[in-house]
């Protein structure tokens, strides 16, 4: 039925719904790590919700970016809402695309999610920058292009409880 | 055929009773529809903290749930910098050792005679009838880290409500102000360092008295502000503050003067200016208790009474 991108002929196992909330409390957990003004550190919990938004856009969707998102803004001291609203705009955007995105093989789908997390930062940088912050540097973006050198590994990861098999055999174990 | 018969008799008698979707279309509003509500209430919650700040109660809230969780996430960090403090070199300690106790020493003159010098100003200051000196109490507290907000300029300190911090007190460290406490949280605060564009903090420049106001110009700059072009500075200046404000103790040494753009073409001059304290640095603070304000002087209200009358009795 699940399939890991729609032009591959394997069958996955259903997505658990623990494991996809774990996955992004686990996402939520490595964001609180202090890396300080440290530019290019990948925004762990954006990739994560993209990851799920277009793979289980059923299961994930604005409503966990909304949450999550206010989360963060409390854990990193920046305004309430900001990231909030870039994360509903990017749960969106990612689960209206998923349908497109799910036909291109996963180095493709990598440059499809570029432009979106590319546009989460934009969107909390007009409101700063509304709000009268300083502008942080164009190095600010770097984040985003290494979080999508990360993709490939994730689908490894994520994907990884669903490659399983069905029934589950002692003599061919995987 | 026996099939495509059956189907509009079914179709048929839902007609009559409404149509209804199977279970497995049913997948809750439309996704601009909730698009629109979370943006909406998104916006909501912007405006609410940016315009009103209203929302620090629940900031609060939050925070103390997710405290456990980041003191979980800083172990391994202070960990590892622990581990790189316990394999840097010999000779780095040594130098940094040396250097201290030239400081020392060049403060030495300095400090043996502080006791007596501050008797010595109290007893002139009450020869004077001048209000006396409050001394405020201080409470040493650690960095923990700098907050993951590329935006603004922020330290997370180890002190908070529990231990009688409150948003509004003066942080320093051992050569000068560092920032203010904007954010007291149960266990840790915030302080929003002087390098934060919307930081402002009144001075005087040390040479000559001047009163200005220096405010955070981005990436560790800091601007003096509001000064005429003939103003009198000259690049070296120390500004301390001037304590105008009741929150700064005036005297404590704020920033240097960098450069100074005297272009005729603006009303006022461009002034840049470097910290004194080390602001972008981890280590250790103080934060300054609250300050309380001297008491606005009585005496001019009467005078005025008087003229007032004077001056109808003279009509």
């Amino acid at each position: 039925m699940i399939q890991p991108t729609h032009s591959s002929r394997r069958i996955l196992l259903p997505a658990r719904g623990w494991f996809v909330y774990l996955s992004l409390c686990v996402a939520l957990v490595l964001n609180l790590i202090p890396f300080g003004r440290l530019p290019g550190i990948p925004d762990w919990f954006a990739l994560a919700l993209v990851f799920w938004c277009i793979h289980q856009p059923l299961k994930v969707g604005m409503g966990a970016g909304f949450f999550f998102g206010l989360v963060i803004d409390v854990a990193n001291g920046s305004v309430m809402g900001q990231h909030a609203l870039a994360y509903v705009l990017l749960a969106f955007a990612a689960g209206g695309l998923s349908r497109r995105i799910l036909w291109f093989p996963v180095a493709q789908q990598a440059l499809h999610v570029l432009p979106l997390l590319l546009g989460a930062q934009l969107v909390m940088l007009l409101i700063r920058l509304a709000a009268g912050a300083e502008f942080p540097g164009v190095l600010y973006f770097l984040s985003s292009f290494f979080a999508v050198l990360l993709w490939h590994p994730l689908n490894y990861v994520l994907l990884l409880p669903q490659y399983q098999a069905v029934e589950r055999d002692e003599n061919r174990p995987i | 055929m026996f099939p495509r018969r059956e189907i509009p008799a079914v179709m048929s008698t839902a007609g009559h009773t409404g149509h209804t979707p199977p279970p497995f279309f049913k997948r809750g509003p439309a996704p601009l529809a909730r698009l629109a509500f979370f943006v909406t209430l998104a916006l909501l919650l912007l405006v609410a903290d940016l315009r009103f700040r209203t929302l620090e109660v629940a900031r609060m809230a939050v925070a103390t749930v997710l405290w456990p969780l980041q003191k979980a996430v800083l172990l391994p960090v202070e960990g590892a910098g622990e581990a790189g403090n316990y394999f840097s070199n010999l000779a780095s300690l040594q130098l940094e050792n040396v250097e201290l106790r030239k400081r020392q020493l060049a403060q030495a003159n300095l400090l043996l005679r502080q006791a007596h010098l501050e008797d010595e100003n109290r007893r002139l200051r009450a020869l004077l009838a001048m209000q006396e000196r409050l001394d405020v109490p201080v409470r040493a507290a650690e960095i923990l880290y700098a907050a993951r907000d590329p935006f603004s300029r922020r330290i997370i300190i180890d002190h908070g409500l529990n231990h009688g911090i409150e948003s509004g007190q003066a942080v320093i460290d051992d050569l000068g102000v560092v920032g203010q406490v904007t954010r007291a949280f149960p266990l840790t605060s915030e302080v929003t360092l002087l390098t934060d564009k919307n930081q402002l903090i009144p001075v005087q420049v040390a040479r000559n008295g001047l009163r200005a106001v220096v405010a955070g110009a981005g990436s560790g700059a800091m601007e003096l502000k509001f000064l005429p072009a003939n103003a009198d500075v000259q690049p070296g200046d120390t500004l301390v503050t001037s304590g105008l404000d009741g929150i700064y103790l005036p005297g404590l040494p704020v920033a240097k003067v960098i450069s100074i753009d005297r272009n005729t073409s603006f009303s006022f001059a461009r002034i840049d200016c470097a910290p004194l304290a080390g602001v972008e640095r981890h280590g250790q603070v103080l934060v300054l208790g609250k300050r309380i304000a001297p008491e606005m002087p009585e005496e001019p209200n009467e005078p005025s009474k008087n003229t007032v009358k004077g001056r109808r009795t003279a009509k």
